[in-house]
């Protein structure tokens, strides 16, 4: 993992140090509330509907099992004993007291951690495939360039009052496990037809009131030559970016209002201006970088572990774990492991100090003292031996964290909506709940197969809804909740948003709804079709009249 | 208004110039749609303009030698445009002095000198709620950031390259 070193230590308390002093203006009255607003957002607190939250960086989802304790600590010193694994791979604490932010930040900071714009106007926590360094199919890793933009980015002079958020994503592999399309800007290093490694570079994509996939505006940039492009898309992005409407003020309003040839011609027009006086050395930041994560040292065992085969064989609820949650590692004998955060009925994405205590301690036990977090809200263990996968499924069943449902149908992502957030027109969280105790019967769920349901509370879309296989809108129709259902949509490389199926539904439909997507789906799938490419072959209109209730008229 | 630059509150021995103005100002600031004018008819190098954020390098670039200084008005602290046009300016060669007009705050001290700017005018109520030690300790705030050829100071990437060449002996 990489370790902060003396400068980037010393960075991250002066910004403590800066807030504190930010956090005493604000209460003796130098600063007004709304000057102070955009210092604490960018600084990851929120006012909430009860109180404020905050926001902790996981850049690109890498955590230490030395972190996680920390965070175990703050939840249950500064809130109320648990906390909440976001879609942006970040950490939410739902109740800190404004005068006890700096000392949290303190403590943060004694294991490289921050709330370094997990909010505001500005360019945010960068994330990354959350099996970056680990999987098979990756040209390259990630990871270093991903902090290499969170060292760039943070604290900018330039770009800290742009026109709105702007959300990087980063991912070297061949599939999209980042959302990259679905981000304000996005790379993935690829390969030219000489063999090298670069970065195509996307821009315009987002979700939120108006949702747009990313275009593609750099198909091969040199390594080497990133940050003054990035600097040049910033560039135009916050002088030309919209400020009349903040519905209208993302990155992608303007690229689809000006087309993608005209941005392109103002950021190469804008690069020819950068006078790279003295430009940052890239290749050696990104070896120093790269250095920190090559750090590992694997043992060497043999691809296939008896041991392993001989508990599958012998266990049939592990098997039907392993199933789920196993993903294949580069290094033979090792798996990633996916940890579901979404017990049957539960809140998706939360934890409470006790797990995650006792998961730093299997972190440490069985993964090289790693922790990822997904944007799936899920955690992982990225490097653990296949000869000690039955003994870790043991503890985490002991600790409640051993949900077979990676990937299926109760893997539900859902934002915190009415119950916590100001800005909710209806309930997620509960939603969720009712969807994974229609759904929670373990033979049920593999059956079905790899289905994801995403929740949102409101139309910012903080839920992933629009690409969701199956996507959930709360809004507020007449004071009531009412609940728009889509299909179709994919976050993966084929990334698309999903079509509407009909009018809302309330709360309480909302299991038989989905119950009826379902059974369609079970009824007209081909042997071993996933859910999203029946949708694909069928079309959307089909299950439109199974969602209405009206199948038997269209059939 | 007060003007607040890297050494402290001063006076300003600019005045603005309305056009059609009779009085004679010494070093005035003028109007963008003025400036044409403004500089046939006045001994050059003393004259400023005063342009919106969203004034083009372009328009300016052809009266740099002319100009001694640029102000450049932000509508609001979070509206960040101001920024990027001073950077464009700095980028583009003038020399000048950069003058930030608006409602910034002590917090964007370090945003505004990095960016390019040598001075702050901030409206009085800003100025009197936030007095010149708050925004000298702002500004002072990060002593050392990432971002290389913002701002006098070093970067953190330069440093490290020169550890790397072995020159670094901070
Ligand atoms: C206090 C709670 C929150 C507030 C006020 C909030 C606010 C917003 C707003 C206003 C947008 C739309 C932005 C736009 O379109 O310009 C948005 C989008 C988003 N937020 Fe949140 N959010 C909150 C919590 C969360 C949480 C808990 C997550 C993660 C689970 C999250 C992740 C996202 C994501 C992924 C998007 C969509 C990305 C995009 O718009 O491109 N937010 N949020
Ligand atoms: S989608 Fe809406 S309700 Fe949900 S967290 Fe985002 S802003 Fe809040």
């Amino acid at each position: 993992m990489y370790k902060y070193d003396r400068f980037d230590a010393h960075f991250v308390r002066e910004r403590v140090a800066q807030f504190r002093d930010q956090v005493e203006r604000r209460l003796e009255g130098s600063l007004t509330e709304d000057e102070f607003k955009p210092l604490r957002l960018q600084n990851g607190l929120y006012l909430q509907l009860h109180a404020y939250m905050l926001r902790i960086a996981v850049p690109y989802g890498v955590l230490s099992a030395v972190q996680l304790r920390q965070l175990a600590l703050i939840a249950d010193r500064y809130d109320r004993g648990y906390g909440h694994f976001t879609t942006r791979q970040n950490l939410q604490f739902n109740w800190p007291k404004l005068v006890d932010v700096p000392e949290i930040l303190d403590l943060l900071a004694d294991v490289d951690m921050h709330c370094i714009q997990t909010s505001g106007n500005c360019i945010r926590n960068v994330t990354a495939d959350q099996f970056a360094g680990v999987a098979g199919d990756e040209i390259e890793d990630p990871r270093p360039v991903a902090e290499l933009i969170r060292q760039w980015s943070s604290h900018h002079p330039e770009f800290s009052f742009l026109p709105r958020k702007f959300k990087v994503a980063v991912s070297g592999a061949a599939h999209d496990r980042a959302l990259l399309k679905a981000h304000d800007l996005a790379i993935r290093i690829v390969r030219n037809e000489a063999g090298e490694a670069g970065y195509e570079v996307l821009v315009g994509g987002g979700l939120g009131r108006t949702p747009m996939i990313g275009k593609v505006v750099r198909d091969f940039l040199p390594k080497g030559e990133l940050l003054p492009y990035l600097e040049a898309v910033m560039r135009v992005y916050n002088a030309e970016g919209r400020r009349d409407n903040k519905y209208k003020a993302r990155i992608k309003i303007l690229v689809h209002e000006i087309g993608v040839e005209a941005f392109q011609a103002r950021v190469e027009a804008e690069l020819r201006a950068i006078e790279p006086i003295s430009p940052v050395d890239e290749t050696a930041e990104l070896a120093r970088i790269a250095e920190a994560f090559d750090t590992i040292d694997y043992a060497r065992l043999a691809p296939r572990s008896e041991r392993f085969e001989a508990a599958r064989a012998r266990d049939a609820r592990f098997a039907a774990w392993a199933q789920t949650s196993i993903f294949t590692h580069r290094v033979d004998g090792y798996a990633a492991v996916t940890v579901s955060l979404k017990p049957v009925g539960g809140v998706p994405g939360d934890m409470t100090s006790e797990q995650m205590r006792l998961f730093a301690d299997l972190a440490e036990r069985f993964s090289l003292g790693e922790i990822r977090v997904t944007h799936a809200q899920n955690l992982v263990l990225p490097h653990v031996r296949l000869d000690d996968l039955h003994a870790l499924w043991l503890e985490l069943a002991d600790a409640e964290l051993a949900t077979d449902n990676v990937g299926l149908i109760t893997d539900i992502i859902a934002c915190p909506g009415l119950d916590y957030c100001a800005l909710a027109t209806a309930r997620s969280i509960p939603i969720a709940q009712a969807i994974s105790m229609r759904f929670g019967d373990a033979v049920r769920q593999a059956e079905i197969g790899p289905l994801q349901i995403k929740i949102s509370g409101c139309i910012n879309a903080c839920g992933h809804h629009h690409v969701g296989h199956i996507g959930i809108l709360g809004l507020e129709k007449r004071g009531q909740e009412s609940y728009q259902i889509t299909l179709g949509g994919d976050a993966t490389e084929n990334a698309a948003i999903g079509e509407l199926l009909g009018p809302g539904v309330t709360a309480q439909e909302v299991p038989d709804a989905i119950e009826r997507i379902v059974d369609h789906y079970l009824a007209r799938r081909l042997a071993d079709e996933p859910f999203i490419d029946a949708v694909r072959r069928l079309g959307v209109d089909e299950f439109r009249a199974a969602f209405l209730g009206t199948q038997d008229e269209a059939a | 208004m007060k003007l607040l630059d890297r050494d402290g509150v001063r006076a300003d021995t600019f005045s603005r110039a309305t056009p059609g103005d009779r009085d004679l100002h010494d070093r005035p600031i003028v109007p963008l749609e003025s400036l044409e004018t403004q500089l046939s008819s006045r001994e050059k190098r003393h004259v400023g303009v005063e342009v919106s954020n969203v004034a083009s390098v372009e328009q300016l670039a052809p009266h740099f030698d002319d100009l001694a200084l640029i102000a450049i008005v932000f509508p609001a602290y979070s509206d960040g445009r101001g920024f990027t046009l001073a950077r464009r300016l700095r980028n583009a060669g003038f020399r000048g002095v950069l003058r930030a007009v608006g409602p910034l705050i002590a917090d964007q001290f370090a945003h505004a000198l990095a960016c390019g700017f040598d001075e702050i005018e901030a409206p009085d109520a800003i100025a009197e709620r936030q007095p010149y030690e708050q925004w000298r300790r702002a500004g002072a705030s990060i002593s050392l950031p990432y971002q290389q050829g913002y701002s006098r100071a070093n970067s953190i990437f330069e440093q490290r390259r020169l550890a790397r060449r072995g020159e670094c002996n901070a």
